[in-house]
C-alpha cells in the first residue's frame, strides 16, 4: 500500500522545543479507539465501497461489474423512487419537528416555573425514550382502519375520510412521516429548550422596552440566538429521514405498491432476500454520499461566525 | 525530530487504515463448498443407512412457532435413544435471510429450507439421489418430490436430483364460515367458479363480508385467490412450467389473464376489506376466527388451528373448477426439509427424513400437529382423523389434488425477489385501482425475465 511521503506535507507550524512530549504518547491514548474505529466503521465502508463494484450473491464466486451497479441505482426507477421518498420525509421528519419544535419550546419557557412545563417536557420526550419499534407498533393500532385515529374521526363526523392510512397509496407515506414527526418533536424541543435557557434574559428586558411583543421577541432574539441548536436538530433530523428503516419496517414494510420504500429499507432487501450485495452496496454508498452532500451545507449555514 | 514524528503518525495512520482496508484485496465471496461429485451416495451403497448405535447428537435449525419437527426429534429420540438432537430455532424471515451463511459456516445435519435454487446454486445443500434410491423414495408420488428436484446447476427446479426433503406437504384452498354460509343460505360448497361468484354476491348483499384476505405491508396474500383463479381457468402444467423457470415459460397467459380480470372483477365488487391493503395475515386470521369474512383463501397449515379456535364452524374445499366436473388444483409445497453437503450425520438425518415419512407415530404426529398431509408411498396407511373436522376435509383434498394431478408449486416462489418486488405492488395497486390485470401480468413477467435471465 502506498505511503505517502513526508516530503507532500505542508510545514506544521513551529513549536516551542522546551515543551515537546513525544507526541506519540497522544498516539498512544488514540489507539484502541482508533482501532475500533477502523474496524467497525472503516472496514465496513470500505468494504462496501468494494462490494458495490462486484455482482455478488454473497456466498459464491463474485464477478467484476465496474460502474454497472451504480448505472442501476440511477436508471432503476424502482430504486431511484427510493431516493425520492427518502427526500419527502424530510418534510415530516425534519421541517415539521424543527418548527414545531421552536413553538413550543418557546411556549414552555414562558412557562417554565408551572408543574405544565415539566409535564410538557416529559410528554414530548418520552417517544425518545420508547423504542422506535414499539413506536411503530403502537401508531400502526392507531392509524389501523379501525384504530383510534379513524374513531375520533368518525365521532367529530369525518366519516367520510377516515381510511387504513398505512395502507392508501396516498397517504402511507405522509402517515409514516408523521410517526417520525412525533418520535422527533421530543428531542428538537429538549435541545431547544436548553438552547434558550442560555439566552441573556437581558436581550429580552431590552426588546420588551423597546415595546416589542412576544412574536417580535422570538423572531429577533430567540432564533437567531438558537442558530446552533437548529442547527444540530437539522442535521439529526436530515440524516434521520435519508436514513430512515425502522419505523417504515414496522408500520407499512415498504408497501402498498413501493409507495414508503426507502433507501435504507431497499438496501436490506436487496441484500439479504434478493442477494444482490452488489447493488446493495452501490445504493448505500449512493446514500452515504447523499448524507453527507445534505448535511454539510447545513453545518456550514449554521455556524456561529460571531465567535 | 519532528520529521521523524510525522512519519511515526504517517505509519500509525497507514497501519490503521490499512487494517481497514485490508480486506479490499481481490474479490469477495468464494468460500462456498466446491460442487461435489453428482449422485452422491450413502456412506454404505448396498443397504440402507442408520443411525448405528453409538451416540449421535444431530445438529437442527428448525421454525419457530411450528412444533411439528420438535414434537417428532422428540418422539425419534424415544424410539432410538442413542440419537439426540440439539436445536436451534429462528423465525422463517431469519431463517431465509441466513440460510446460505449457515449451511457454510455451521453446517446444520437438518435444517428448514426456503426456495432451494440459490442454495443449490452454491452447492450448500447434499444431493439426497443417492439416498432417495436407498430408501425407496422414488416410488412415492411423484409430485411430492418434484419441487425439490434441480437441475444440476440449480438453474431449473422441478426435475434433476432430489436436494431437501418435505416433513409432510401442505395443501391451499378456501375455508368458509359455516354459520356466515347458512346465514345466505350456502348448504355446501360451491361446485364451479359461477356458485362461488353466486355465494360472494349475496353475501355481499346480505351485508356478510364476502373474502377475509391480507394484502398487506410485504406480503400480497391476493396472490392466493389469484392463483387459484387461474388454476379454474387453466391447467396447473404452465404454472408450474413457469415457477420452475423452465426456459420460455410465461405467466402472461389468455388464461391467466382470464384469471387476474377475474380478481379484479371481485376487488371492483367490494368482496374484500376496503382496507385489505393494509392487513397483514395475523389481522386476517383473527378478523376470521371472529366472524368478520364468510371465505378465506389460505392453506391446510391453520387447520388444526381452526378446528380448536372454531370448533365445527369452519369448513375447506378446494377451488371449484370453471365447469362442473373439471379438474382441480391448488398450491401444494412439502415442508421442506435438507442436509448440509458439510453435514458430520448426513446418514442419521436421511435415516430421520424417511422415518417421518414411514414410521406410523410419526405420521400421526404430522397430521394431528402440524394438520397436514403426511409425505411417503400413495398406499401409506392415513392416520385417524375425526369424521367432521377441518383437518379431515383438508386431507381429502390432499388425495383429490394427488389424482387430479393438480399440485401447483406458489407462484410467489419463481425466484427469490418476486413475491415481495413484483406481486406485492403489483397486486396492492391492482386493489387501489392503479393497474389493470394486463398490465400487472405483462410487469410481472417483465421482472421475472430480468432476474431468471440477469442472476
Amino acid at each position: 500500500m502506498a505511503r505517502r511521503t513526508p516530503k507532500t506535507r505542508r510545514p506544521g507550524p513551529a513549536r516551542a522545543a522546551g515543551l515537546r512530549t513525544p507526541s506519540w504518547v497522544g498516539w498512544l491514548f488514540v489507539a484502541p479507539a482508533l482501532a475500533v474505529y477502523a474496524v467497525f466503521v472503516l472496514r465496513p465502508i470500505a468494504l462496501t465501497f468494494q462490494y458495490s463494484v462486484y455482482r455478488w450473491d454473497g456466498i459464491g464466486s463474485s464477478t467484476w461489474a465496474g460502474l454497472s451497479n451504480y448505472g442501476k441505482v440511477f436508471t432503476d426507477p424502482d430504486l431511484f423512487a427510493t431516493i425520492l421518498n427518502a427526500v419527502k420525509l424530510i418534510v415530516f421528519f425534519s421541517l415539521i419537528p424543527v418548527v414545531l419544535g421552536l413553538v413550543i419550546a418557546s411556549t414552555i419557557r414562558r412557562i417554565a416555573a408551572s408543574r405544565l412545563a415539566l409535564a410538557a417536557r416529559t410528554v414530548l420526550f418520552l417517544p425518545q425514550v420508547i423504542p422506535l419499534v414499539a413506536a411503530g407498533i403502537a401508531w400502526s393500532w392507531l392509524l389501523s382502519s379501525t384504530g383510534l385515529v379513524n374513531q375520533l374521526l368518525s365521532r367529530i363526523g369525518l366519516g367520510g375520510v377516515t381510511r387504513a392510512w398505512l395502507g392508501d397509496f396516498s397517504t402511507a407515506l405522509p402517515a409514516v412521516g408523521v410517526i417520525g414527526a412525533w418520535v422527533l418533536l421530543g428531542l428538537c424541543t429538549i435541545l431547544l429548550l436548553s438552547g434558550m435557557s442560555k439566552i441573556d434574559p437581558a436581550l429580552y428586558e431590552a426588546a420588551r422596552m423597546d415595546g416589542a411583543g412576544p412574536v417580535r421577541e422570538f423572531v429577533s432574539i430567540t432564533v437567531p440566538s438558537l442558530r446552533q441548536e437548529i442547527g444540530v436538530c437539522v442535521t439529526v433530523t436530515v440524516i434521520a429521514a435519508l436514513a430512515s428503516f425502522d419505523i417504515v419496517y414496522v408500520a407499512t414494510q415498504g408497501g402498498p405498491g413501493n409507495t414508503t420504500m426507502v433507501p435504507g429499507l431497499e438496501i436490506y432487501y436487496l441484500a439479504f432476500s434478493e442477494r444482490q450485495v452488489g447493488t446493495a452496496s452501490a445504493l448505500a454508498v449512493v446514500l452515504m454520499v447523499l448524507v453527507i452532500v445534505v448535511a454539510l451545507p447545513i453545518q456550514w449555514l449554521t455556524k456561529d461566525r460571531s465567535s | 525530530m519532528s520529521r521523524r514524528i510525522r512519519r511515526w503518525n504517517g505509519a500509525v495512520l497507514t497501519v490503521a487504515l490499512g487494517g481497514a482496508l485490508a480486506a479490499g484485496c481481490g474479490a469477495p465471496g468464494g468460500d462456498a463448498p466446491q460442487a461435489e461429485a453428482t449422485g452422491t451416495s450413502p456412506s454404505s451403497a448396498s443397504s440402507a443407512p442408520t443411525c448405528g448405535t453409538a451416540p449421535v447428537t444431530l445438529n437442527g435449525y428448525f421454525e419457530t412457532g411450528f412444533p411439528v419437527p420438535k414434537d417428532l426429534a422428540d418422539e425419534f429420540t424415544k424410539q432410538h435413544p442413542n440419537v439426540t438432537f440439539n436445536i436451534r430455532e429462528d423465525q422463517f424471515a431469519v431463517i431465509t435471510q441466513n440460510a446460505p451463511r449457515v449451511l457454510a459456516d455451521d453446517p446444520p445435519d437438518l435444517m428448514r429450507l426456503p426456495q432451494v435454487s440459490e442454495l443449490v446454486k452454491n452447492n450448500l445443500l447434499k444431493n439426497l439421489d443417492g439416498y432417495a434410491k436407498a430408501f425407496g423414495w422414488d416410488s412415492w408420488p411423484a409430485s411430492q418430490l418434484q419441487q425439490m428436484r434441480m437441475v444440476p446447476g440449480g438453474k431449473t427446479r422441478g426435475e434433476g436430483s432430489l436436494y431437501a426433503m418435505g416433513l409432510n406437504f401442505s395443501m391451499t384452498g378456501v375455508f368458509y364460515n359455516k354459520k356466515l354460509a347458512a346465514k345466505i343460505g350456502m348448504s355446501e360448497p360451491p361446485a364451479t367458479l359461477a356458485e362461488l361468484d353466486d355465494a360472494l354476491a349475496k353475501a355481499k348483499s346480505a351485508g356478510v363480508p364476502p373474502i377475509a384476505q391480507f394484502n398487506g405491508g410485504a406480503t400480497g396474500g391476493l396472490a392466493f385467490p389469484l392463483q387459484d383463479l387461474m388454476a379454474a381457468y387453466g391447467p396447473p402444467g404452465p404454472i408450474n412450467d413457469w415457477i420452475f423457470q423452465k426456459p420460455g415459460a410465461t405467466i402472461d397467459t389468455p388464461p391467466n389473464l382470464a384469471a387476474t380480470r377475474h380478481l379484479e372483477k371481485w376487488i371492483k365488487a367490494g368482496y374484500f376489506w376496503k382496507d385489505v391493503n393494509a392487513v397483514d395475515y395475523a389481522t386476517m386470521m383473527s378478523r376470521f376466527i371472529k366472524g368478520e369474512g364468510l371465505f378465506m383463501f389460505n392453506g391446510d397449515w391453520e387447520s388444526g388451528n381452526l378446528d380448536k379456535q372454531m370448533p365445527g364452524d369452519v369448513g375447506f374445499f378446494l377451488m371449484p373448477p370453471e365447469r362442473e366436473g373439471g379438474g382441480q388444483a391448488a398450491m401444494s409445497a412439502p415442508l421442506t426439509f435438507g442436509i448440509s453437503s458439510r453435514a458430520k450425520n448426513a446418514d442419521c438425518a436421511a435415516f430421520f427424513l424417511n422415518w417421518v415419512a414411514t414410521d406410523a407415530k410419526a405420521r400421526e404426529i404430522g397430521v394431528r400437529v402440524g394438520g397436514s398431509h403426511p409425505m411417503g408411498p400413495a398406499d401409506a396407511a392415513m392416520p385417524e382423523v375425526k369424521a367432521g373436522t377441518v383437518t379431515a376435509s383438508t386431507l381429502e383434498a390432499g388425495a383429490k389434488i394427488g389424482k387430479d394431478n393438480g399440485a401447483m408449486d406458489f407462484i410467489a416462489n419463481a425466484t427469490g425477489a418476486i413475491y415481495a418486488k413484483s406481486w406485492t405492488p403489483q397486486l396492492q395497486k391492482l386493489v387501489a385501482g392503479q393497474q389493470t390485470p394486463d398490465g400487472l401480468l405483462k410487469s410481472v413477467q417483465s421482472d421475472y425475465t430480468s432476474q431468471v435471465g440477469g442472476s
